[in-house]
């Protein structure tokens, strides 16, 4: 097993947190895990995206130029990235904001409603676990429980009680895809 | 007991390992791509669990300073920082190299020249492995490819600073120092006590402690002759790590028509190139040099013998081509392959630049 | 009287401090530095300090420090020795340590570490002895230069619209939290040496007490460099340099505590 995940979107979006949930859960679960960030000022409402590899065995580069799943945020990274998911991968992003949704017939394409849901939630900030949630449903490379533990460790204590409301906000994301 | 596996980035790492290695201080500024070794020492509080003096100093140059303070006293002190911050440091490195005091130094580099970029970058090769500051000297320099190398290169890079009482650098870069992956620490050690420091460091500047004569730590000899001397010591002990402390890591070379020769983080993406190129029935064997210096000039001869090409991948503009090239002389055509200015080549990149050079000429 | 008559421990007037070594300095005549070593010899043999003092050497004419006075030393890069002294204090907190700088080392190429160890209160001990030049390279201008004074770099004497004030380093490190003693002294006279005494002493016991930084400025002559003999160097010093640095202490703060 091998899927090699590009997360894309705004700074502050979520973006870096989510695929470090990912990672940790990844670790939960013994797999084989790289985290690579775009760091710098392009955390701070720039452009934003996260390289996650995850393994049963291990990993060489953790930079690469195509990706088996892209979860794209915003119109720019769909731009920039729609063309480097590998054919029969997996594209999934927001509608929300997208004014040129993907046209590619090669892979498969999952709009997740995801800033519409965050709104019906009334929690802003597990958006980017409601879509980490449809692509724990098109990838079940890990279960939603290592997930939850994952959370445990990605987060500071000090946001542990925000832990059950992010489980609720993966299981509605996993909903969303159908 | 079973290992316990963490999930960290590389600078994370660095800091952990420091602290594990029972290094007694760590004296950095802030600077992109390796601020979390500072932030995650400071998080730690070490000086309330081991006594690690840890400090925020006002300039790379000072950093460097309270290092070479701290190793005359024959404590394990290090600092780190991004390429234009050790830039600022080379002074204090040559101090500390021209003092024979050991340190470990990290250099988490970024692109340049300038303030250049914030992104990953190899562009302090020549830096690093040349010599740096002004003076005859070297730095025992370490390049991780992993996070976990990142770890133990803590405890490798003071154990051979400590041997040889040379600094020593771990050459990482921006990949490295922010990807997090799994890593195990080294246990915890105890810091040396103070009558170790004595018998390992009779040298040290620790007060003259039982009438003993005084020790001075100096770098001046204004007697030509005597300077001679000083000079030629230095240069008997880095014949002996050259002789002693070559360190590399050799993947499919046994069958390898053309070799790819890369260090640290980029290795990892010549070894994907590497392995896709296998699918399509071409044969290329890596070479990664773990010392920069000294250089594994004889392992590359003897890889090199029955290969086609040699492709150097750094991102740079060519540097370590030029000790690639002294390995094997003329006897084998060598090229180089590399981005610059932070951009860092993918896989596919590389085994496009090999194909271009070598195969489809 | 014979000469045997007279060499009697009883009559014996003066020591050589025990901690000054018999090496012959390479101090010109008429130099400052020589007496300030003595001093500090002498404070910490009295002080018992003899295996708890660790020194730091600057780059300018007191390189050599280390050949004279008998305690362990680092000889640090130009200008840095406050940032050697933060680290050897804060890994060896039992110990004293002292910075013994010139003007040249310390209020030029070395005010960032200089102002940091003040600000962070480091508990060491900074000596700056100020004679207003670059004794070791020839005499070139500093920044503590009086105006109009003739240097190599200042042939026609220095001009402020040029070249600047001359700095009262003392008075900017006074106005930082982190120090707590502060003062200007001079020892071209008998009282003066006691008085630069008494200051080097009690930023010692400072250190000791971990009270922070104490800085000790000693106004001094360079007669090579001022081209002048060693007797009108004091007396130009009092002249001119008495009236931009003015000596006596500028913070202390067992007295406005």
């Amino acid at each position: 097993m091998k899927d090699e995940i590009i997360i894309a979107g705004f700074g502050g979006q979520g973006v870096l947190s989510m695929g470090k949930i990912l990672a940790y859960a990844a670790l939960e679960n013994d797999l084989e895990v790289t985290w690579m960030p775009s760091y710098g000022p392009e955390q701070r409402g720039g452009t934003a995206n996260v390289t996650v590899i995850l393994s049963d065995e291990p990993i060489s580069s953790p930079v690469l130029d195509t990706f088996d799943t892209a979860v794209i945020l915003n119109q720019q990274s769909l731009d920039k990235f729609e063309s480097k998911v590998k054919p029969g991968g997996v594209l999934i992003y927001d509608p929300y904001g997208i004014h040129h949704a993907p046209t590619r017939t090669d892979i498969t394409v999952v709009p997740v409603e995801a800033m519409e849901a965050t709104i019906e939630m009334g929690q802003a900030k597990s958006y980017n676990m409601i879509l980490l949630g449809a692509l724990l449903k098109m990838r079940p490379d890990v279960p939603v429980e290592a997930v939850v533990r994952g959370l445990k460790k990605a987060l500071p204590e000090r946001h542990h009680h925000l832990i059950p409301v992010n489980e609720a906000a993966i299981r509605r994301g996993m909903e969303l895809v159908h | 007991m079973k290992d316990e596996i963490k999930l960290m980035k590389g600078n994370e790492a660095i800091a952990h390992a420091a602290i594990r290695y029972g290094a007694d201080g760590y004296f950095g500024y802030p600077i992109t791509p390796q601020s979390e070794v500072l932030e995650t020492l400071e998080a730690l509080m070490p000086w309330d669990s081991t006594g690690m003096v840890v400090l925020q100093a006002e300039s790379e140059v000072s950093s460097i300073n309270m290092v070479y303070g701290g190793a005359a006293t024959g404590k394990a002190v290090m600092t780190s920082s991004s390429s234009p911050g050790v830039s600022l440091m080379q002074e204090g490195i040559s101090y500390l190299a021209a003092s024979e005091l050991p340190a470990l130094i990290v250099n988490v580099m970024r692109g340049g020249p300038g303030l250049g970029t914030i992104h990953p970058s190899q562009s302090d090769y020549f830096q690093a492995t040349k010599g740096g500051g002004h003076g005859d000297y070297h730095l025992i320099v370490l390049a991780p490819s992993t996070v976990q190398e990142m770890a133990d290169f803590v405890a490798l890079g003071f154990d051979l600073a400590f041997k040889y009482r040379t600094p020593s650098m771990i050459l990482a870069d921006g990949i490295v120092g922010q990807m997090m992956e799994k890593v195990v620490l080294p246990p915890q050690r105890p810091r040396r006590t103070a009558e170790q420091i004595k018998e390992q460091c009779p040298w040290a500047v620790t007060g003259r402690e039982g009438g003993r004569k005084r020790n001075v730590v100096t770098s001046l000899e204004l007697d030509s002759a005597v300077m001679e001397k000083n000079n030629e010591r230095f240069q008997r002990t880095y014949r002996e790590i050259e002789n002693n402390e070559v360190r590399f890591e050799a993947r499919f070379t046994e069958d390898a028509d053309y070799l790819i020769v890369a260090f640290g983080s980029i290795a990892r993406i010549c070894l994907k190139a590497i392995e896709d190129a296998r699918k399509e029935g071409i044969k290329i064997g890596l070479i990664r040099p773990i010392t920069l210096w000294p250089f594994p000039y004889d392992a590359i001869r003897d890889a090199a013998r029955n290969v086609k090409g040699i492709l150097c991948v750094e991102i740079n503009a060519g540097q370590m081509i030029e000790d690639v090239r002294l390995a094997v002389s003329d006897s084998v055509p060598v090229r180089h392959f590399g981005r610059m200015g932070g951009i860092v080549p993918n896989p596919q990149e590389v085994l496009d630049a090999l194909k271009k050079d070598f195969i489809n000429k | 009287m014979k000469r045997e008559d007279i060499i009697k421990p009883e009559n014996k007037v003066y020591s050589r401090p025990r901690l000054l070594d018999d090496n012959i300095m390479h101090y010109c005549p008429g130099c400052s530095h020589g007496v300030v070593h003595k001093i500090v010899a002498e404070v910490i043999e009295e002080l018992g300090l003899e295996e708890d003092a660790i020194g730091i050497a600057p780059v300018g004419c007191a390189v050599f420090a280390y050949n004279y006075i008998d305690c362990d030393w680092v000889e640090a890069a130009h200008g840095r020795a406050p940032a050697l002294a933060t680290a050897v204090s804060r890994l060896h907190p039992e110990k004293v340590v002292f910075t013994y700088q010139g003007d040249g080392d310390l209020a030029a190429i070395g005010t960032a570490e200089t102002i940091h160890a003040c600000t962070r209160g480091e508990n060491i001990v900074i000596i700056m002895i100020n004679n207003g030049i670059y004794g070791m390279t020839g005499g070139q201008m500093s920044p503590c230069t009086l105006e109009g004074a003739k240097t190599a770099t200042t042939p026609y004497g220095r001009r402020i619209d040029l070249n600047g004030f001359p700095l009262r380093v003392g008075n900017v490190v006074s106005i930082l939290d982190g120090t707590c003693y502060v003062t200007r002294q001079a020892v071209h006279t008998t009282a003066a040496v006691r008085k630069a005494k008494n200051a080097i002493r009690k930023a010692f016991l400072n250190a000791r007490a971990k009270k922070g930084t104490s800085f000790v400025e000693i106004v001094g002559t360079c007669s090579s460099g001022w081209k002048m003999s060693p007797e009108k160097s004091n007396k130009w010093m009092e002249e001119n340099m008495f009236a931009h640095y003015p000596l006596g202490d500028i913070k202390d703060t067992d007295k406005t505590e």
